[in-house]
């Protein structure tokens, strides 16, 4: 299976609370805390599409839109 | 996202403090009902008190939010009038084992096809961070300025002594297990029980020094280990994950209503 293409980071600002899980647990270190200390894909070239953020994210506020996004769940 | 329709988006952002657990298994539950593909409808959530118990509210299921430690005693109620619906009773520490203890102990016995799932933080985190009987020894909380002297407890040992017929656990830093559990338990025709430790990072985490909730979450990965692995035989303290128990046994609902049947052509 080709590797996924990400098309963006959809972030809920009003819904992320700051706890840095998505921050800490990124294997490629995508995504920082911004000034208001939102979630924000800062490096989202270097995302490789692994819903990590998404699936950890205990305010659920990042989805990860991919390419071909035919099975959204996994 | 996927699960967005099973999500009561209104009520969002959430109640649950920066960081918490229970978040996490919300998010991950939503998938497990999303990869089975179930219908909403015939969903029902019926939750307790308490931070956990607060999960109900947010999801577009038929929903109860209850008793302090009575959640169960309301599901089994609706399981009785309308067993072709899927019930799924998520629960706190304190309201399954310390209010609830006794409807948790006999919906185990009586084996009624409803999926309980416990998100053990440890801690009463709703009314200030007071400790649980699942909080063990050596704790620190409003309740144990001095640290706790109770002994340990054990939610999948009492699960299994008192006959659930399917008993996982995991935690929220293993988000696929709770996926793949909590999809276990929906299929599974008998009284589930899924225990995922949940970081509460406000009360728990803070006052025993265990760091912010990615500090808690990778405890979590340090502290537990598969059912049966290596590592377990190396260092015993290590907390097991996975599934304790999947076996059939004869179900509640369906033993009632062979006895209506036969009582009536008595």
């Amino acid at each position: 299976m080709a590797k996924p293409k990400v098309q963006g980071h959809q972030i809920k600002r009003s819904w992320c609370k700051g706890c840095g899980i998505c921050v800490a647990f990124c294997p490629k270190e995508v995504l920082e805390l911004d000034q208001e200390q939102k979630a924000t894909p800062e490096r989202a070239s270097q995302c490789v599409g692994c819903r990590t953020c998404e699936r950890m994210c205990p305010d659920l506020a990042i989805a990860i839109e991919l390419e071909q996004d035919d099975d959204a769940t996994n | 996202m996927a699960i967005d329709k099973y999500m009561r988006e209104r009520f969002f952002p959430h109640i649950w403090c920066p960081g918490c657990g229970h978040g996490t298994i919300l998010n991950n539950m939503l998938r497990a009902v999303d990869e089975l593909q179930l219908n909403q409808n015939e969903m029902v959530m019926v939750s307790g008190i308490g931070c956990s118990s607060r999960i109900s509210g947010y999801v577009d299921f038929h929903s109860l939010h209850t008793l302090h430690g009575r959640a169960l005693a309301f599901a089994t109620g609706i399981k009785m009038s309308q067993p072709n619906l899927s019930v799924i009773c998520p629960m706190g520490d304190g309201d399954a084992l310390a209010i609830g203890g006794n409807h948790f102990i006999h919906a185990c016995r009586r084996n009624m096809d409803i999926t309980a799932i416990v998100m053990n933080n440890r801690i009463y985190g709703m009314t200030g961070g007071q400790y649980s009987p699942l909080s063990g020894s050596g704790i620190t909380a409003t309740t144990a300025p001095q640290k706790t002297i109770d002994r340990e407890f054990d939610i999948t040992s009492l699960s299994l002594a008192s006959g659930a017929t399917f008993v996982a656990r995991t935690t929220a830093y293993h988000y696929r297990e709770i996926t793949k559990y909590i999809k276990e338990a929906l299929q599974h025709p008998g009284f589930s029980v899924v225990e995922i430790l949940s970081q509460c990072p406000t009360h728990f985490g803070r006052r025993n020094k265990l760091g912010d909730a990615p500090e808690m979450l990778k405890l979590y990965k340090q502290n537990t280990t598969r059912i049966g692995s290596e590592a377990k035989q190396n260092n015993p303290e290590l907390i097991e994950r996975g599934i304790f128990r999947q076996e059939i046994a004869p179900e509640y609902c369906a033993e009632y209503a062979e006895l209506i049947n036969r009582v009536q052509q008595g």
